[in-house]
């Protein structure tokens, strides 16, 4: 394996870690925005002590990814800054609310009624976000991106605001939910907070497997790199199959309330999607033009970035490894 | 507006704004760690509730410094893809250091924040040390970037393209060397004389009140200190910019000709038609003398470069005057209250004093936004000097003019209660620290 392939490799897990925690505390405001019912006081406060000492840690692997991403493959980054300027610039600002209002809510030295418009506020970014963050990677997995378009319209807008891009939002977004249901089932003790979230996540769970289905039929047509390589090799196939026999294994522990067992599977669930898609992807990073070997920096700064990251991975791991322990308990994940 | 003008501003606005809350992030941990030393030292409980009401203070401003930067590392490219694209692979890995400093800082602030209860006091102050450590690292890493665009290192041209690139010289560019002290002690002066103006402020109001009293030694200290070695370090700077930079430093000094014996000038506004600049101060031969330890030694006017290498000369001086004269202000009162200390054993003893600390609140933060103004419009036209022009960087997306309004509406709502909230923090005065403490101190974050 080249350089090349393993910083793209090292991308992907990034992208994964950014799902499974970053993705979760989106997901957890979420299910803050639909928090309803006579708990629904109850639902607000386990969501914030669970994402409050950890979302900033959790953010930082976007910030990993977005620094691979122009140190090792600039050309891509800046393909990427100049097409989807518009849904990027939005995501940053959704980024940019959801933060700041979380930090207002939960480090205000009082608690007053102004907190419901943060909340609000936070809760909204939450949902919008992550529907961003999935059009952009559908848009990415689309390609084709106009080098120097007619219009506005075919330069910066049409390459994103079309069916495949908007269904993966759709998909990212109740991925992130689902994830976050799983996750709170197990940060609370109170029997009726299980339920609701239990039942959220069996919800969740059925929707996103819906969505995926919807996400390879469309790619057929607009994807068809990703939709031929999912359907017809056999690590295609198998991986699909694993995929749909976690998510039904999910369900049935949800039901049974085996909780520790069902959110494994749903961590297993998520990283195997996003490896599908990453391995199906290989080696383009823009179809058809930009590919992993094409595209990156020089051999000497692909050399320092992994020589960094391995010192990097040796002090973060175990800081994030303490941090989860002392938050989450028994050195279990999120 | 156009389009250019349109990215520079927001790349100036989002740099300016992101720079308030990363100076706090860099400098308050240090003081959070200082005071939570001096609890653990002398187990008096009032540096206990200082540590902790700065802590929740600071929270709010990690987290917006947080978002915003991310919002600078994807605006870099947003705007201007061409210099990232062209950067990305000299000054990129700088930034993987610098993203492995931001892991560490979350990770540890979540703990410095939520860990009170939960690990013991000494991994308790550990973990505040390395939040303190990691948000200098990433201070000093981002500024010798930003150095390297003053000065390129680290590569060879071959046809156009940058090669042969060695991201090590790249990072370790002389500017970068110079800015990045600099830099660590505007966070630690600003911020200082920011906390100390807030002390300052509400032990007029409660005086004797032993909180604000400890708080204020704590902050004064780190701001002080730093505001005695800022000129130093700006004159450093000064000798190397005038090395590297010749153009940018003749226009930071209103050396319009090259002159032997040069003097330092103050004030003074630039007339475009008989290019020389009108109404000027000069002291004789001084900044020969600052640069060059030698008051007849030459220094590089203006007119020996290219006119169309000039920058927005009015700017720039502008800007770098308004800092050389906040400097000299904050020098003044940090060997004020060095004086007071000495004399009296603490500076809080004199209400004159104090209401000077009150009106210095801001001068700190102003210089340092003066500071990076007078360096950025100072390197005009050039993004990467010498090489790149800012125009060339330019993203081809037309209507600039709407993110920047977007984004000025974001930074104004985000202004407003940033500030509000301050104000709600400030006003709620822990006042069982009126009297020597009696009884200890209940967890003021929970
Ligand atoms: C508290 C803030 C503060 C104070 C009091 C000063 N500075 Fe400063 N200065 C900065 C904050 C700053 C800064 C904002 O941090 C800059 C912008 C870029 C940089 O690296 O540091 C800077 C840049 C900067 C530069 C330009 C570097 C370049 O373009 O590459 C010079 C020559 C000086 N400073 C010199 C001085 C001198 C002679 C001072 C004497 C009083 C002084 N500074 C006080
Ligand atoms: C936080 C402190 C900083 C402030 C307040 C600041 C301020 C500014 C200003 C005023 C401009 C506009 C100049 C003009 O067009 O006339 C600018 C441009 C720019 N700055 Fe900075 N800057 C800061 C730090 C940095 C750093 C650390 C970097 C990169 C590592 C950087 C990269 C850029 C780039 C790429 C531009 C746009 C191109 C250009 O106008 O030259 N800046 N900044
Ligand atoms: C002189 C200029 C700058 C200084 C001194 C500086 C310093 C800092 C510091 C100390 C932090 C962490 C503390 C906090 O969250 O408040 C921070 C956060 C951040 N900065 Fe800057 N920065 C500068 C400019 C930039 C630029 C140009 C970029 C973009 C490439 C950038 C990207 C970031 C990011 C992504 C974060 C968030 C890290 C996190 O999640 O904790 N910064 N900055």
């Amino acid at each position: 394996m080249g350089l090349e392939t393993l910083l793209a490799a090292v991308l992907l897990i990034a992208l994964t870690c950014y799902a499974l925690l970053g993705g979760a505390d989106f997901g957890a405001g979420v299910w803050h925005l639909l928090a309803h019912g006579s708990s629904r006081r109850e639902q607000h406060r386990l969501i914030g002590e669970a994402i409050g000492p950890i979302w900033e840690a959790n953010h930082v692997w976007l910030i990993l990814i977005v620094t691979i991403l122009f140190t090792a493959f600039p050309s891509v980054y800046a393909r990427l800054a100049i097409t989807l300027h518009i849904p990027l610039t939005l995501l940053v600002v959704g980024i940019v609310l959801r933060g700041a209002t979380f930090a207002f809510r939960h480090y205000d030295v009082k608690d007053d009624e102004i907190h419901l418009r943060w909340d609000q506020l936070f809760s909204v970014s939450s949902l919008i976000s992550p529907l961003l963050l999935g059009t952009i990677l559908g848009a990415v997995t689309v390609g084709h991106f106009p080098v120097n378009a007619a219009g506005f319209w075919d330069g910066y807008v049409s390459p994103w605001l079309k069916p495949f891009p908007l269904i993966m939002g759709l998909f990212t977004l109740t991925l992130f939910a689902y994830l976050a249901a799983v996750y709170l089932l197990l940060e609370t003790h109170n029997p009726l907070l299980q339920d609701t979230f239990r039942r959220r996540a069996i919800m969740a769970a059925l929707i996103a497997g819906l969505l995926e289905e919807a996400v390879l039929m469309l790619g057929q047509n607009s994807a068809p790199h990703l939709w031929g390589e999912l359907t017809n090799s056999l690590w295609g196939r198998g991986i699909q199959l694993t995929i749909g026999s976690l998510t039904v294994a999910a369900i049935g522990l949800l039901l049974t309330r085996r909780y520790w067992w069902a959110r494994s599977c749903a961590i297993l669930q998520v990283t195997l999607t996003v490896w599908a898609w990453g391995i199906a992807q290989f080696p383009y990073l823009v179809p058809p033009y930009l590919t992993v070997f094409n595209a990156s920096a020089p051999q000497v700064t692909l050399w320092f970035i992994a020589v960094a990251l391995g010192f990097g991975v040796l002090v973060v791991f175990p800081s994030l490894w303490y941090l989860f322990r002392i938050f989450k308990g028994g050195g279990s994940l999120a | 507006m156009s389009d250019l003008l349109a990215a520079r501003t927001l790349m100036a606005m989002s740099l300016g704004f992101h720079l308030i809350f990363a100076m706090v992030g860099m400098a308050m941990p240090l003081l959070m760690v200082l005071a939570e030393w001096r609890w653990l030292k002398t187990g008096q409980e009032a540096y206990l509730a200082v540590a902790k009401r700065w802590a929740k203070g600071t929270a709010i401003f990690f987290a917006i410094g947080a978002v915003t930067g991310t919002v600078l590392s994807f605006q870099l490219g947003l705007l201007w893809p061409k210099f990232m694209e062209w950067a990305g692979p000299i000054i990129g890995p700088a930034f993987s250091i610098e993203g492995f400093a931001f892991f560490t800082e979350a990770i540890f602030l979540g703990i410095y924040l939520y860990g009170w209860r939960k690990v013991s006091p000494r991994a308790h102050l550990a973990a505040g040390g390395v939040v303190a450590l990691s948000g200098i690292v990433s201070g000093v890493v981002v500024v010798m970037a930003n150095g390297w665009m003053n000065t390129p290192r680290g590569f060879t041209m071959i046809h156009g393209i940058p090669s042969n690139i060695d991201p090590i010289a790249a990072l370790l560019n002389p500017s970068g060397l110079f800015q990045a002290p600099h830099m660590i002690l505007a966070a630690f002066a600003s911020a200082g004389f920011a906390v100390a103006g807030i002390h300052a402020f509400l032990l007029l109001r409660h005086p004797g009140n032993m909180f604000h009293q400890k708080a204020l030694n704590i902050a004064f200290a780190v701001g002080g200190i730093s505001a005695i070695l800022q000129p130093f370090s700006g004159d450093l700077l000064a000798q190397q910019v005038a090395k590297l930079q010749p153009l940018k430093l003749a226009v930071f000094e209103a050396q319009v000709e090259t002159q032997e014996g040069a003097p330092f000038r103050i004030g003074g506004v630039w007339n475009e038609e008989t290019e020389t600049f009108d109404h000027i101060v000069e002291i004789p031969f001084a900044l020969s003398l600052m640069l060059h330890l030698d008051p007849y030694e030459r220094v590089i006017g203006m007119k020996e470069f290219d006119k169309n290498n000039w920058p927005p000369i009015d700017v720039s001086r502008t800007a770098f005057q308004l800092m050389v004269f906040l400097g000299v202000i904050m020098l003044s009162h940090a060997l004020w209250g060095v004086s007071l200390t000495y004399k009296k054993g603490s500076p809080g003893s004199s209400r004159r004093f104090l209401q000077a600390t009150v009106l210095a609140t801001p001068v700190g933060f102003i210089a340092t936004e003066a500071g990076w103004v007078a360096t950025e419009v100072g390197r005009q036209p050039w993004v990467i000097v010498g090489y790149l022009k800012t125009a060339e960087a330019l993203t081809p997306i037309p209507g600039l003019t709407i993110p920047l309004m977007l984004f000025a509406s974001l930074y104004a709502f985000l202004t407003v209660i940033v500030v509000w909230l301050m104000w709600r923090h400030i006003s709620a005065t822990p006042g069982q620290f009126e009297m020597p403490p009696t009884r200890p101190e209940e967890e003021v974050l929970a």
